[in-house]
């Protein structure tokens, strides 16, 4: 049996009176794709936080990568990678540049991190822009470096917050093949999007509906459960349940 | 006359960099709901700050309602609605005084024109001492649609309000559109997700400021002219590959639970496919032949 890389149990946080995330248990294995959807507001960005060890849970229990959520916040950061569309890259600085800065913060050292960054530039293809600012690249290969970027320490886990917002069709493909590449490699996968068709790509998807995940099984699991011919309607059959109003 | 023409405008912002928008051409009739689809980086935010006139084309000419983009801009910001891409309104005001500012600048009162803003704006009048910052996402963009609304614009111009929105806020967010188009408003929408397209009447897909195509939804479909397959079995990763490796495919690509693809020859025989693929010992093999989405067509045209 595959190890599990997240563990969590009835991990909760409130803020007051107000219970953003509701005492969620589930697990998740390496190198699976892990789609975690839900509404606005259901409460997936407090329990992604919690994950990557950027927020303080209330109660409940957590393991990321084998370090505790609660006292080894710092060790769960070194071994995690993490990407999202709206921050990933800095537009001022070259793309050696970010890559020697990303490398830097996640403790790679400097040899080590001239080979990687040699042998990243050389598979995307990137060797006229290496020295370009990463504002003059096309939006698809920005995505693609900051993917590229947030898993160049080999982390065990990597989580991607709504990555391919706004990308074409084509570079949305590309950038799933990375990601099927990337679990392959035994990386686990930890991503969110709103295009239920990338929900399909999962191995397996939790739904979090007003602050607990109301369903997690694998799309085709879900599409019997619920009855439906798609993700798109087992989504919208759940998040019409909620009742938050924000 | 056409609610909106736009006569080959181009846009750059720097020399040396890509236009913006290479030599642009369309018309919206009056009471049309009129799709721009693409990826960021397209033009659709650029055409529509051209088109409220917030920004000079480099050459070209656009009008709404008859009205020149450039010499009639005054006359232009009063006949027309925008709902910016950004959530542009005023934070640190609450919902209700976010309403009867726009409404004030305009010349009118919330109560004058609250028949056109009702449906939307009940839905959020329970929170109008709230802070417009403190609003989740879904009611941010009804406040938004409202403020947009409430000086009974002529022509509404919506760019990307369904961006960054689940599921369930997208389907009502397109609901309003229908309910605002049988009123008569002319819509000019922009968005990235290809399958809000077959809600508008006629569409223009658009990739790095030019027009890939321009038609009905039902159009655009019908020109696809390749018979598309979708394939399925038991891993669908190596079928991707596997497809790919095989001499026959022209495109494939995954789409959902399933791949999509397209052969060289369009009398090629399937069956020769289904065969390859057992003999790779794919499992639970389905292949169906399909109508393409717009989806399909955009990554055909793409090319």
């Amino acid at each position: 049996m595959k190890k599990s890389v997240i563990i969590t149990d009835k991990l909760t946080k409130r803020f007051g009176a107000f219970t953003a995330v509701d005492a969620i248990t589930f697990e998740v294995t390496q190198g699976e794709i892990f789609g975690f959807l839900g509404a606005n507001g259901a409460g997936k960005t407090t329990a992604m936080r919690m994950l990557c060890g950027l927020l303080h849970p209330t109660n409940g229990r957590a393991e990321v990568a084998g370090f505790d959520v609660f006292r080894q916040r710092e060790k769960i950061k070194q071994h995690i990678g993490y990407m999202s569309q709206r921050f990933s890259l800095y537009e001022d600085l070259t793309v050696r540049e970010n890559i020697r800065l990303y490398g830097g913060i996640y403790g790679l050292k400097t040899n080590e991190l001239k080979t990687k960054s040699d042998t990243l530039i050389n598979r995307l293809g990137l060797n006229e822009e290496a020295n370009k600012l990463v504002r003059s690249l096309p939006l698809g290969w920005r995505q693609k470096l900051a993917f590229s970027v947030a898993i160049l320490h080999e982390p065990s886990i990597v989580f991607l917050d709504e990555p391919t917002g706004g990308v074409d069709p084509v570079t949305r493909r590309q950038f799933w093949d990375m990601i099927y590449e990337t679990a392959n490699a035994g990386i686990t996968v930890f991503v969110t999007t709103h295009y239920m068709d990338e929900a399909e790509y999962c191995n397996r998807v939790s739904i979090m509906v007003d602050g607990r995940i109301e369903a997690l099984d694998s799309p085709t699991g879900l599409k019997k459960t619920f009855s439906a011919d798609s993700m798109d309607e087992v989504f919208i059959q759940l998040a019409r349940k909620a009742t938050r109003n924000d | 006359m056409n609610a909106v023409e736009v006569n080959n405008i181009v846009k750059s912002y720097n020399r040396g960099k890509p236009q913006a928008l290479r030599g642009l051409s369309f018309q919206v009739q009056p009471g049309e709901l009129f799709g721009l689809i693409g990826p960021d980086g397209a033009g659709k935010t650029s055409l529509f700050r051209i088109l409220t006139t917030l920004l000079l084309p480099d050459s070209g000419a656009a009008t709404v309602l008859g009205y020149d983009t450039v010499k009639d801009y005054k006359i232009i910001r009063r006949l027309v609605g925008y709902m910016p891409g950004r959530f542009s309104l005023y934070q640190d005001l609450t919902v209700a005084e976010n309403i009867n500012f726009f409404a004030t600048v305009f010349n009118t009162t919330v109560a004058e024109n609250y028949h056109l803003i009702k449906d939307i704006y009940q839905q959020i009048e329970p929170f109008k001492h709230r802070k417009a910052g403190a609003l989740s996402g879904g009611m941010k963009q009804k406040l938004a649609l409202s403020c947009a609304l409430i000086h009974k614009p002529q022509v509404l111009f919506l760019d990307e309000p369904t961006t960054g929105v689940d599921a369930v806020s997208r389907k009502e967010f397109w609901e309003m559109l229908k309910k605002l188009k049988n009123q008569g408003i002319t819509i000019l929408v922009s968005t990235p997700y290809m399958d809000e397209a077959s809600l508008c009447d006629r569409v223009a897909l658009v990739q790095h400021g030019t027009i890939l195509d321009i038609n009905t939804p039902q159009g655009i479909i019908q020109n696809f002219g390749k018979p598309l397959w979708s394939v399925r079995s038991n891993d669908i990763y190596r079928l991707l590959n596997d497809l790919r490796a095989h001499d026959a495919t022209y495109s494939c690509y995954a789409f959902g639970e399933t791949h999509h693809i397209t052969l060289k020859e369009d009398d090629f025989p399937i069956d020769i496919i289904y065969q390859y693929l057992q003999s790779k010992r794919h499992e639970s093999i389905e292949i169906q032949q399909i109508k393409p989405n717009i989806e399909d067509c955009f990554m055909a045209l793409m090319e």
